[in-house]
Formats: C-alpha cells, sequence, structure tokens
C-alpha cells in the first residue's frame, strides 16, 4: 500500500546523516529511527521536504520519561507522507539538568501547542517557541506532571483513609 | 377523573372567592413550577442534559424553559461534568453573582465526588468550593435521574422557608464556604 | 499566520474593546475560553486558554490495567464514545497482535459509524441553533435517541458506552439489535432529508455560513488539521481508506470532499459523510448475514475473559481468568501507534508497554486539540458572528480537548 518502503527511507537517510541518525527498529512496521538534538530539525526538513520521502504532515508531539536512562526524557515525533502512505517515528532522548531542544513550528504550525504541551508534562524547554507557557494543567504548577516521581493522586486530599485502599 | 395530574394547591382555608393559606407555601409553589436554570456543563453529563432538554424528555415541562446562562438571571445552577482545579475558581465566581434565592444541582458522579478522576488536577466533588443541594449520581446519569433530581429541587423549594438566606443555619453553612 | 498572540493591553483610550468569550458560555460548546480583541465588530487578535476539564487522562492511564482504561477512553470524545473504544481496543489488538474474525470486524464497523452519525448529528444540529435555528436540533435529536436506544441493547448505556472488549465483544448482538438497526437505516434518510431541507438552500443559512473562515489545504495541512474540517479544505485523507483497520477495505464507499474549507463546506462534508455511513451500515448487514452468527470475539483465552459458566466448572478457564484479572499475563514489551478516523479526524493511540499490567506511556493523539489551535491565528480580522459560527463548526469537544 506504501509506494516506498522502510529500507529506501534507511538508505536515503544514512546516505544524507550517516550515524548521526541510528535505526530502531521498525515495532509493527513502523521505522522508528533516534537522533540526537542537534540533527532534529535538518533532519526534519530533511524528511519533509525531499522529493522522494514527501514526509509532509506532522500527526504528533509528545514525550516520555524514563528515569533509570542516561539520558531519561525523550521527545517523540510522528511523522506521516500523505503522498505515499507511511510513517515515521523519530525520538530524541536529552539528559536531566539539559532539557531543552529547538522547535519544530519553524516547519509546522500545528507543532505550536504539541510542544506545549510536551513542555508542560515534561518539561522539555523548546529553544525558539514563540509562545512556550503551561496549556493544560494550572499555569501556576511548579512541577512536571508526566515525569515518574510525580503522584497520580492530589497529595492534598485528607479524606481518603489508607486503610481501605490498601496502603 | 382523567389522569392528567395538576398541581395541588396547598393546605389552606377555602371560602366563598377566597382561598387562605401561607406566603410561604404560596410563593413555593410559584416558584418551584417556574426555576430558570444555569447549565454549567462541562462534560459528558452535559451531553445528557442536552438529550434532557430535547424533545424526547423535556425537562421544560417542569417549568424550566428559559435557560439562562447568565447567572445574574438563574434560580438553579445545575453543575454538569467534571470541574477541574482550574475551572473552580470560575464556578465559585459563577455562583457568587446568583442573586439569592439560589440553588445548586450536582449531576453526576465528577460534580459530586470527583467520579472516576481522582487526580492531581480535578476538584474532588463541587462541594469543596459551593454549597450543594442536590447531588446525581451517575455517569453520565439517565435523563429521568436529571429529571429525579429537578424534582427533588423542587420539592425543596416548595417546602423551604421563602427568606432561606436569613437563616442562620444558611449563613452558617455560606460562612463555612467564606462566602458573605 | 503567526502564531504569537497579542495580549490584552490595558490603555483606557484605546479604541479596542476586550471581549472574554470566557469558559462557561452559550456559544463555546464546551469549557474553553478565548479573550478576543474587538474593534467594534471585528476580531483583531485572540488568546485561547482551555485545560478547564483537564483530567489527566494519560496518567490515569499508566496506573490501571488494559481493560480499564476503555471507560477512560469513552470520556475523550463524548459524543461518539464508541469510536474511542475501538480505537484503543484495535491498538491493544495490534500490539498482542490478535486477529479477529470478520463478524466481529463489521459488527465493529455498524457500532462506529452509528456513533460518527451520533456526533455529526450534534456537531450540525447545534451549528444551526448557533445561527438561530433550533427546530433542526431538535428534530435531529430524536435521532440520536435512536441511536442511544441501540448502543443500550448491546452495552446497556446511552451515551459513555464502554463497549467491546479486547478480543471482540462481551456478549453476542441480539435480534432486537438488528432489527432496530434496519428501522434506523429506514427512518434516518428521511429526518436527513428534512434536515437537509431546512438548511441546505436556506438564504439566511447560505449567508452566515458560505465564504466564512475559509481556509486553504496548505495551511490546514501545516496545522495538522484532520477529519471532516481538513476534506472540507479539499485534501481526501480518511484514515478508513487510507490504512483501513477493521475490515473498511471490504467496504465500498466514498470520500466526501470539499472545495474551500469554509463553514458551508464542512456543514455539508458532514452531511454527506452521515449518508455514507448509513451505506456501510447496510453493507455490512448484508455481509453479517454470511457469517457464522454465534461468533462474538476472537478465540483468544489468554487476554479475553472466559464466560462466568466455564470459570466455575472448568480449571483452564479459572486460571486464565485469574491471570488476566490480577495482571500476570505477558503482554509483548514494544511500541505501537495505531489510529482510527475519529468523528473529528485522526485518533491516534501511541501505547509504550514494558510487558506489566499497565502500559508504560499511553498518548492520545486527538483530533479536537490539535484542531483547535488554529482557531485563534483563524479568527484574526473576523466579524465576532462569524468566529462563533466557525467555533461551532470547528466541532470541539471539550473531553477530547484537554483529556
Amino acid at each position: 500500500m506504501s509506494t516506498i518502503t522502510n529500507e529506501q527511507i534507511i538508505g536515503l537517510i544514512a546516505a544524507k546523516f550517516g550515524d548521526t541518525v541510528i535505526t530502531e527498529g521498525e515495532p509493527y512496521g513502523l521505522l522508528t529511527i533516534q537522533t540526537g538534538r542537534e540533527q532534529i530539525i535538518d533532519l526534519l526538513t530533511f524528511l519533509k521536504e525531499d522529493a522522494t520521502l514527501k514526509f509532509g504532515f506532522l500527526t504528533d508531539i509528545t514525550g516520555i520519561h524514563y528515569p533509570e536512562q542516561e539520558k531519561p526524557i525523550g521527545v517523540i515525533y510522528h511523522l506521516h507522507s500523505l503522498q505515499n502512505n507511511i510513517r515515521i517515528r523519530i525520538k530524541v532522548f536529552l539528559a536531566d539538568g539539559d532539557v531543552h531542544i529547538p522547535t519544530a513550528t519553524v516547519l509546522w504550525d500545528g507543532a505550536n501547542w504539541m510542544e506545549r504541551e510536551t513542555y508542560d508534562f515534561f518539561g522539555v524547554d523548546f529553544t525558539g517557541h514563540p509562545d512556550l507557557r503551561r496549556i493544560l494543567n494550572v499555569d501556576d504548577m511548579t512541577v512536571f506532571p508526566m515525569r515518574r516521581e510525580y503522584p497520580l493522586e492530589d497529595p492534598n486530599r485528607v479524606d481518603k483513609k489508607d486503610y481501605f485502599f490498601g496502603r | 377523573m382523567s389522569d392528567i395530574q395538576i398541581v395541588n394547591a396547598p393546605a389552606g382555608v377555602e371560602g366563598q372567592g377566597f382561598f387562605a393559606t401561607k406566603l410561604d407555601e404560596a410563593v413555593g409553589l410559584a416558584r418551584s413550577y417556574s426555576l430558570w436554570p444555569l447549565p454549567f456543563a462541562t462534560s459528558c453529563c452535559g451531553i445528557e442534559f442536552m438529550a434532557t432538554m430535547a424533545s424526547h424528555y423535556d425537562l421544560s415541562r417542569f417549568g424550566a424553559e428559559r435557560l439562562s446562562f447568565s447567572p445574574r438571571q438563574a434560580d438553579l445552577l445545575m453543575v454538569m461534568g467534571t470541574i477541574s482545579k482550574k475551572m473552580g475558581p470560575v464556578l465559585r465566581q459563577v455562583y457568587l453573582q446568583m442573586a439569592e434565592p439560589r440553588w445548586v444541582m450536582a449531576v453526576g458522579a465528577c460534580a459530586s465526588s470527583g467520579g472516576i478522576f481522582d487526580t492531581y488536577s480535578v476538584l474532588q466533588g463541587i462541594d469543596e468550593v459551593i454549597p450543594v443541594d442536590v447531588y446525581v449520581p451517575g455517569c453520565p446519569p439517565r435523563p429521568e435521574a436529571i429529571i429525579d433530581g429537578f424534582m427533588q429541587i423542587q420539592k425543596l423549594v416548595q417546602t423551604e422557608e421563602r427568606r432561606r438566606r436569613e437563616t442562620p443555619e444558611y449563613q452558617k453553612l455560606l460562612a463555612s464556604y467564606g462566602i458573605q | 499566520m503567526d502564531n504569537h498572540p497579542v495580549l490584552t493591553d490595558n490603555d483606557p483610550q484605546s479604541e479596542l474593546s476586550t471581549l472574554n468569550l470566557g469558559p462557561t458560555h452559550p456559544a463555546t460548546h464546551g469549557v474553553f475560553q478565548n479573550v478576543l480583541q474587538l474593534d467594534g465588530e471585528r476580531i483583531v487578535s485572540g488568546v485561547s486558554t482551555i485545560g478547564y476539564i483537564h483530567r489527566a487522562f494519560e496518567k490515569i492511564a499508566e496506573h490501571r490495567p488494559f481493560y480499564q482504561i476503555t471507560p477512560l477512553t469513552d470520556r475523550l470524545n463524548y459524543c461518539s464514545s464508541p469510536i474511542n473504544n475501538m480505537g484503543w481496543h484495535m491498538t491493544v489488538e495490534k500490539l498482542l497482535n490478535i486477529q479477529l474474525p470478520k463478524r466481529v470486524e463489521y459488527l465493529r464497523i455498524i457500532v462506529m459509524e452509528l456513533a460518527r452519525i451520533a456526533d455529526h448529528i450534534v456537531c450540525n444540529g447545534v451549528l444551526g441553533v448557533d445561527t438561530g435555528a433550533f427546530t433542526g436540533f431538535l428534530y435531529m435529536m430524536e435521532f440520536r435517541e435512536h441511536i442511544y436506544e441501540i448502543y443500550e441493547e448491546i452495552c446497556g448505556s446511552r451515551l459513555t458506552t464502554n463497549v467491546g472488549r479486547i478480543g471482540g465483544f462481551e456478549r453476542n448482538f441480539n435480534d432486537i439489535f438488528f432489527r432496530k438497526v434496519r428501522k434506523f437505516l429506514v427512518d434516518f434518510p428521511k429526518g436527513l432529508a428534512e434536515f437537509e431541507s431546512l438548511f441546505n438552500r436556506n438564504r439566511i443559512f447560505i449567508d452566515r455560513t458560505k465564504g466564512v473562515a475559509g481556509v486553504t489545504a496548505e495551511t490546514a495541512l501545516s496545522y495538522s488539521w484532520t477529519g471532516p474540517l481538513l476534506r472540507a479544505a479539499g485534501v481526501d485523507y480518511d484514515v478508513r481508506a487510507m490504512s483501513p483497520y477493521s475490515s473498511y477495505q471490504d467496504l465500498d464507499f466514498e470520500v466526501p470532499v470539499g472545495t474551500s474549507g469554509d463553514v458551508y463546506d464542512r456543514f455539508l462534508v458532514r452531511n454527506e459523510e452521515m449518508k455514507q455511513s448509513m451505506r456501510m451500515i447496510d453493507q455490512c448487514l448484508k455481509l453479517i448475514e454470511k457469517e457464522d452468527p454465534t461468533i462474538f470475539h476472537a478465540d483468544v483465552p489468554a487476554y479475553y475473559l472466559p464466560p462466568k459458566e466455564e470459570v466455575y466448572n472448568n480449571m483452564e478457564a479459572l486460571i486464565y481468568h485469574f491471570k488476566i484479572v490480577m495482571g500476570e499475563v505477558e503482554t509483548p514489551v514494544g511500541e505501537v501507534y495505531h489510529s482510527v478516523e475519529g468523528a473529528n479526524g485522526e485518533l491516534g493511540f501511541y501505547l509504550v508497554n514494558d510487558g506489566g499490567r499497565s502500559p508504560y506511556r499511553l498518548h492520545f493523539r486527538r483530533p479536537s486539540f490539535i484542531n483547535y489551535q488554529m482557531y485563534a491565528p483563524m479568527s484574526r480580522g473576523m466579524l465576532l458572528s462569524d468566529a462563533i459560527i466557525n467555533m461551532s463548526s470547528l466541532n470541539v469537544i471539550a473531553g477530547e480537548l484537554d483529556a
């Protein structure tokens, strides 16, 4: 159904970027590649504007947090080529204390709120973003709630007795 | 006798050309069948409220024909849906703008107690910010349940004093919420 | 269209006025706020604020087993909850590599298309209400009640359905369901024709909606729009046609596409989609007759709860039941992204699994959220009444906006 294959994509990317872009695998048919923050905008521009690849549609930007890893915070991009009917997933991992990455709003206007959501939940600073502030949580929140160390329930709740909840 | 139910007159003394009853009961009767609700619909319960207002279940049979989105002109605040911590101050502002007599109905599990969302961002029940008269449980409650809650409010309106705001219990309740 | 918002200014000599189209407003169908700066009736700039119903679905999903996440997905786009439920089940089935029998997939298509019709009924009806025409909405809501009755036959609840299980459905669909669906297919076209006769060539409605908020295909793609909004702008991207899931490839349907992307085109695209949905349901009913009528789930005892009679009598069923409920079932480690065509656009589920009972990370790609970010830049230079109509035609469902 897709007009190009994952191998072709890997070939074209490797020809341009060499080993700064690592192929992680193809879980469930979706090519997943990993790169660093220095190459991410070049990689996204290449994927978007290349005449064969044509990944012109940004499906989603989100984040993930692996606390045990050396670079715990990850930013994950999903791109879709409507002409070729194929998708790709790009991951960028960032070290703690140094959580910033250039913004993708230079390529797609739709990345604006997606990056604000990722900032709100994980604390990723998107350099160059026109309006990086919290979007879903209350404005004066100081923590980033989707990180693994933050609990689900409200810590100030006084009426839940631990005895009945097995704690 | 026909099957049509009509509103029963309150208990009173009847005579040739006059009917004497308590003012509270007469005013309560009039108020209860002409409540103007403010549908504060935030999420899924709001869609069930839309179904309640539509022709199949028709809340306007009970007098709630005129929905008011302005709190200054509303009697009954129907909070339908999850209220998050970001929305709590807005809800309080809307409640404060309502003039007495005012009643509050919490429709749905989320408005009553936080519902299935026991998280850092959801207010666990709107009675943390405003006093509530009737709670309608359900996720979402059926339109029949919303109508039942509305009829409970009507019963409250009929049986309470005319100037509820002057009773000491009510003033103590409002003071506990920090409302003058 | 730049994204940089112009916030309100406090100069009393200014000729611009600030209007707070606040979180509680009859025009906003859901809780989101727009602070608009107006020059008379024309909007100069606007800032959107959302998050008033943020319920932290993605965080809750990390603490719940897979089968308990379905009620959460209900509450994403609550006007069409079966689509969300089915999308989640398909994501997990993709992760677990479960193949479903054809009958299950056709039944899923019927339920999903009914949900799509229900959502478009609300959207188009409320668009009529916003232009002042209340009648169409009341006529259409009656058909939504019929759809609710059909849902009650299969899962017991009207709105937040929680229908289906990972691997199929929890019970077989009875004859009353099929009878009601067939009756709906006879009654609804007449009701839709009546609704269209009220609006499609109505001079007032056309004046209100034609030429309002037109969007080019390039802008729509740049803002990652999907669904009826993108199709009204001229791009024929429909997940059901492009990457068919759940046997959509067996059906014969068309994808309606508009030209100018304005509010009138979006209205017509949604009406046409309702007709295509009915066509799909009709084809599925014929295809189901050829299948074995007793099948309603896949044969995956490791993931699908066995029936209670077997649990009480059969040792293997008891062990499977125990393992599934206590979360001792092995799930593959990996990540999967699956998307379905929701009523508003591409609803995607990004699931990262670490082999345990709950997902490690679950992210919802919510179409309302991504569609709504263009609202503030788009309303620059529009008249206020046009901006209100634009907002209703975007069909922003607050549950999906904030998640």
